[in-house]
């Protein structure tokens, strides 16, 4: 579905992705973890087309397409959802008008009659249900005032509404409480099929109980410097970074070692 | 990441005038130049009566000895009052025996502007008073509404059959005394709108007014005059279009609207003059006064404007609400684009006890654009317990466009209560980009936020007139927003 290879990026002349290879398959589900400032939400809005971040070198082929070529709202629409690990304000613009408009693009671009009001209020009730978010939070504009987890559970909720087939979200469990982060992850295990396949994003180990995942990546400097299976994961719970940081450096100097 | 923004904005903003249509219509038109003269020479060509002859000489005479006003946040460049023409009409007979008799040029200008002068607009229930250049085409309804006693007619008409109700108001909320502008007009005044609502009477449908200029070098200079009897009711729509030009034109116009015991004015305009190209060449200069009086207690007077157009703007529609318990209105979106200039805002002038006004006042700056709002709330001494509450917005989009804000507030009455609240926002790059990760355009992201923004507004509007200025809105940003 998703092939990363040797991708570069940089912002304002700083390179931050130094050649990230990465290979995602429908059905799979992969976590990104990785110290602060290494590169994770990089990666995740350069897939999602953000044009701030310079591509300097590599590829990432999507569904046998030139993902790089296309716009940000055409990736979308061709299934690439991004759950934002800051979700952004937009005052005045109110939830139903804002996701009505979505999923009427969406529509579109399959050649679907956009839904009729009452449709999509059905619809969105059914969504509501499942991510058990407060009724009155689509009433209200797009994130304003939003509370921190709120922001996050709205997030899933425009995820179950436009069914992507290839979700990434970034650090969608942070700031949720324990019954909200278990809540979040169900919806995402609902949602999940043999055709799509989602990029979790965390720092917590804990996530990865309620959505398991095929393989653990470790982002450092720019760089996926390991791969595993969910036992990575506890692992770095257990130790940290530390040795992977030390363990990647001295790899850079040419030595190859374990920890 | 401003630079990237301003690229797209510049993308986004480049939408072009969709009015800018030259129509092929025979045109009578008097020599260029002002001077007496031709002041005399408009008021014979309109067969007007004595009195309306002098009232123009008596303005003219004023005006020669005014000075154009200037303005910090406006670049006007001088107007030669020489080289415009005063005059000038399609020229047709009179009147029309049915309407395959309207030349069919200017017919389908009617079309491309889609006001249709036929059934379509029947079936909308809009009356329609259609003033192109000088004088006014058609006016239709007019027999629904004089059964209810309604006067709606052109200003030339209404100076000839209704001379005592025209010689009683005119001038008598805007003097032309008042301004440069309204003494121009009062001097030189074409055409325009008259209405008049009798007591007790709920007007039952939109009144509708559209101006045009079309013909070259024109100046258009009509005359709005909208009484509303004791306990009576009007809502009345004005929208405005030119074809595109490259020299400037000017556009003077003059409206008084008076409120009688318990009445109640809506006045809306969508103006969409042709705002100049890219470059910021041509366009229409908009010097508009327009006020209105609350002349019984418990009259309300509401403003609703929707300013797209125009190369310069300087408008402030106003209310003296001089009744007691009387309320005044004014909502407005003013949206300044390329190199277009708008200084707009309003007055409220407290002077009957527990007066009340209200101001919303939402401005959108794109490309190159200044967009200021100036509004001044006037409470005097014997206004007992008035309230005034003032909301001015600002949404920028881009760094290249600049938003102004000037409130004055003058309170001679310690009982007053006025609140004033202002915010400047911006389309930010990453609301855009939020948009676009949900399958969202940047040009319907754009379009989705300004109306959000704008929404209070546009629901003042008449419903038909809503969609017309949210189309508008959008066509006006086509192009520019990041
Ligand atoms: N607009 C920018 N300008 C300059 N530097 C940037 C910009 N955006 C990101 N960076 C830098 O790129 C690096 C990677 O940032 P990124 O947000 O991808 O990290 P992250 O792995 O998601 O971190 P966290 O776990 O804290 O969310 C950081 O050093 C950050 O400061
Ligand atoms: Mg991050």
């Amino acid at each position: 579905m998703l092939k990363i290879t040797n991708l570069r990026t940089s912002i304002n002349g700083k390179e931050i992705l130094k050649g990230i290879d990465l290979e995602v398959k429908a059905g799979e589900v992969h976590a990104i973890m990785g110290p602060n400032g290494s590169g994770k939400s990089t990666l995740a809005s350069v897939l999602a087309g953000r044009d701030i971040y310079e591509v300097t070198e590599g590829t990432v082929e999507y569904e046998g397409e030139d993902l790089l070529d296309l716009t940000p709202e055409v990736r979308a629409r061709k299934g690439i959802f991004l759950g934002f690990q800051y979700p952004i304000e937009i005052p005045g613009v109110s939830m139903a008008s804002f996701l009505r408009t979505a999923v009427n693009e969406h529509r579109k671009f399959k050649a679907l009659a956009p839904l009729s009001a009452s449709d999509f209020l059905k619809i969105m009730r059914e969504k509501k249900e499942m991510v058990e978010i407060d009724s009155n939070l689509t009433n209200r504009s797009v994130n304003e005032g939003f509370s921190g987890g709120e922001k996050k559970k709205n997030e899933i909720f425009q995820m179950a509404l436009l069914e992507p087939k290839l979700a990434i979200l970034d650090e969608t469990d942070s700031g949720l409480d324990i019954d909200a982060l278990r809540i979040v992850a169900n919806g995402v295990n609902k949602l999940k099929t043999a055709e799509n396949a989602t990029i979790v994003i965390t720092h917590y180990q804990r996530l990865l109980d309620y959505i398991v995942p095929d393989f653990v990546h470790v982002l450092y400097n720019g760089r996926i410097v390991k791969t595993g299976t969910k036992e990575l994961a506890f692992e770095l719970e257990e130790r940290g970074y530390d040795w992977i940081k030390k363990e990647s450096d001295l790899k850079l100097n040419g030595e190859d070692v374990k920890i | 990441m401003s630079e990237i923004q301003d690229d797209i904005l510049n993308e986004v903003t480049s939408g072009e005038y969709k009015y800018g249509f030259v129509s092929d219509i025979d045109t009578e038109t008097i020599p260029k130049g002002l001077n007496e003269d031709v002041v005399r020479l408009i008021s014979l060509k309109k067969n007007e009566p004595e009195f309306m002859l002098e009232f123009r000489l008596k303005a003219f005479r004023f005006w020669q000895t005014m000075k154009m006003p200037k303005w910090p946040h406006l670049k006007i460049p001088e107007i030669n009052y020489q080289d415009i023409i005063f005059y000038a009409a399609p020229r047709q007979q009179a009147k029309y025996a049915s309407l395959d008799e309207v030349d069919p040029e200017l017919r389908a200008t009617f079309d491309k502007l889609g006001i249709p002068l036929d059934e379509q607009k029947i079936l909308s229930g809009v009356a329609v008073d259609v003033v192109m250049d000088s004088i006014s085409v058609k006016t239709t309804f007019k027999e629904t509404l004089a059964e209810l006693g309604i006067i709606f007619c052109s200003m030339s008409e209404a100076v000839k059959e209704y001379p005592d109700l025209v010689k009683k108001y005119l001038g008598t909320v805007v003097p032309y005394t008042d301004n440069y502008f309204a003494a121009l007009n009062s001097a030189v005044f074409s055409d325009g709108s008259f209405c008049y609502i009798p007591k007790g009477v709920r007007c039952p449908m939109e009144l509708s007014t559209y101006f045009r200029i079309n013909a070259a070098n024109t100046g258009q200079f009509e005359r709005t005059l909208l009484i509303a009897d004791d306990e009576s009711y009007v809502s009345y729509l004005e929208g405005c279009t030119a074809p595109m030009r490259d020299e400037n034109q000017l556009h003077a116009a003059v409206v008084e609207l008076i409120a009688m015991e318990r009445a109640e004015i809506k006045y809306s305009t969508v103006q969409n003059w042709y705002p100049g190209d890219k470059n910021g060449k041509g366009g229409i200069f908009n010097f508009v006064t327009k006020r209105g009086i609350c002349k019984g207690n418990y009259s309300k007077i509401s403003w609703t404007q929707v300013e797209t157009g125009s190369a310069i703007t300087w408008k402030y529609p106003s209310c003296i609400l001089r009744g007691d318990h009387t309320t005044g209105e004014f909502y407005s979106v003013a949206v300044t684009n390329n190199y277009q200039q708008a200084d707009t805002g309003t007055k409220m002038m407290h002077i009957g006890k527990n007066s009340k006004s209200r101001i919303v006042s939402k401005g959108i700056s794109a490309g190159r654009s200044n967009n200021s709002y100036r509004g001044l709330v006037k409470v005097m001494k014997n206004a007992e317990n008035a309230r005034n509450f003032s909301q001015c917005d600002s949404l920028l989009l881009g760094s290249k466009c600049g938003a102004h804000t000037f409130p004055y507030i003058e309170v001679d009455n310690q009982t007053a209560k006025i609140e004033h609240e202002a915010t400047t926002s911006k389309i930010g790059e990453d609301q855009i980009f939020y948009c676009n990760q949900r399958g969202i355009s940047t040009e319907d992201a754009v379009g989705l936020i300004v109306n959000g923004y704008v929404r209070e507004v546009i629901n003042q509007l008449p419903m038909e007139f809503a969609v017309e200025a949210q189309k508008l809105l959008q066509i006006s940003l086509e192009g520019s927003v990041g």
